[in-house]
């Protein structure tokens, strides 16, 4: 059975694409992959999402769902098997609070750390080191992930990336933050998380990722507009 | 786990739209709670314990466990006190209502106005004036974003009724026209006139005043860090 009611638009490098794919598999739900050109986009994304024109893109019996966050939030809400979030209130905004941390704090200082250079590099890395204190601080104490169970969640997921992408951020934008001996909670956070069969089978070549990472430096800022 | 009966505190300002937010969310529900008012340039030991992150408000406080970010406070409501929902119950218009959210946090930053000048002052204002010009298409046909009463995305806006004009006063720029924006200009009078957003707006001349004081501070560089609009 093929799952041509639901559709995935996004590439195979895209942070943001990747947590909707570990979403789908950790649920066990078909889905048709479609790779986007995001230098040439088609016709099918810029109907799905005319205001940002980005990736990723789920779209459910024809009808599109844009913003990794709220793709995830719908999938939850849809497919209720493998629940991604926990049905406890509090913990729903813990998650959501730290996602919408993560994707701000952390992911614009990597922008800045990763494109720009001198005082401003400086200033993206150390907002990045504070961010990571503090998630340094959620994950410490916790048995494996962020909701201290054995499964991961809706939050490791967003997270997610900085165990894989991260490292390519800071090898191509020249700058070192990550560190096993001053994070050492996050470290092991990142080593679990990688085993997980769904996120282990589910990830870019380390080559790839390098290769699109250099193509962005070279576009500059401009290549954010353009990107995930 | 916090239940629907436990003790709930605000920690606000009187200026801030996201604190109204919330407060307008507690309306909706008919929720009791013990509002306290936060000084944003002397903050207090209880709001750096209780939101260390971002030091910022409001803060939720219930059954003694804290919620920061109003729209996860207002998802959290949501969640706790079942009745009066305000986001929609279909999880697609849910999502179309999370993901409109997101889009106006993002692009609608029309407050920066107050702190930029020229080239940059120009390019908040076209993107503001962008936003409304989407939000006018969505509104096709509706009274209110939520249909025939308001919602979670009426609730998200109402910062254009209570607070652009006081923005655009000082900042002496101009964002919205009536005339090409009618529905906006429609909804902003329906949202207005309800009778708990009319009397819980600030008054006009206070946001003016504190904005000229944010102006002043967060066109100097030296004292920009800090202070809080």
């Amino acid at each position: 059975m093929s799952g041509t009611d639901l559709k995935l638009l996004g590439t195979k490098e895209s942070l943001f694409t990747y947590r909707i794919v570990w979403a789908l598999k950790l649920k066990g739900i078909e889905y048709e992959f479609v790779e986007e050109d995001l230098f040439n986009k088609s016709p099918l994304l810029l109907e799905s999402n005319p205001i940002y024109k980005k990736v990723p893109v789920l779209i459910h019996g024809g009808k599109p769902i844009s913003e990794s966050l709220v793709i995830l939030d719908y999938i939850d809400e849809t497919w209720k098997n493998n629940p991604i979030l926990s049905t406890d209130p509090q913990e729903r905004a813990y998650a959501r609070f730290w996602a919408k941390f993560v994707d701000e704090k952390f992911y614009e200082a990597s922008i800045k750390a990763f494109f720009l250079t001198g005082e401003d590099q400086a200033k993206g890395v150390e907002s990045i080191a504070e961010a990571l204190q503090f998630l340094e601080g959620e994950i410490a104490g916790k048995k494996k992930f962020f909701f201290g169970g054995e499964a991961i969640g809706f939050l490791d997921i967003v997270v997610g990336w900085i165990a894989h992408w991260f490292q390519f951020v800071e090898e191509v934008g020249g700058f070192k933050v990550m560190d096993s001996m001053k994070y050492p909670a996050f470290d092991s956070w990142t080593k679990n998380f990688l085993e997980v069969p769904v996120i282990k089978e589910n990830l870019p070549p380390h080559e790839e990722l390098r290769r699109v990472f250099q193509g962005f430096q070279q576009m500059g800022l401009a290549a954010v507009g353009a990107k995930e | 786990m916090a239940e629907e009966g436990q003790e709930v505190k605000l920690l606000g300002s009187w200026y801030s739209p996201f604190v109204f937010r919330v407060r307008w969310a507690l309306k909706l529900k008919g929720i009791q709670y013990e509002y306290i008012e936060q000084d944003l340039n002397n903050k207090s030991s209880l709001l750096l314990h209780y939101n260390p992150i971002n030091k910022k408000v409001p803060v939720m406080i219930h059954g003694g466990k804290p919620i920061a970010e109003s729209l996860v406070i207002i998802e959290y409501m949501d969640e706790t006190w079942k009745h009066n929902p305000i986001l929609p119950v279909d999880p697609y218009q849910k999502a179309m209502a999370r993901f409109w959210a997101k889009f106006i946090e993002e692009k609608f930053t029309v407050a920066r106005t107050l702190i930029l000048d020229g080239e940059q002052q120009k390019k908040e204002v076209k993107q503001a004036r962008d936003v409304l010009e989407i939000l006018e298409g969505e509104l096709k046909g509706k009274r209110f974003f939520g249909g025939d009463t308001i919602g979670f995305l009426d609730i998200v806006l109402g910062r254009i009724p209570g607070w652009l004009g006081a923005i655009e006063e000082v900042a002496c720029i101009k964002v919205f026209d009536p005339i090409e924006y009618p529905r906006m200009k429609k909804w902003m009078d329906s949202f207005s006139e309800l009778p708990m957003i009319k009397e819980s707006l600030p008054p006009r001349n206070n946001l003016v005043q504190h904005f000229h004081k944010f102006r002043q501070h967060g066109r100097d560089p030296t004292t920009r860090t800090g202070f809080h609009y």
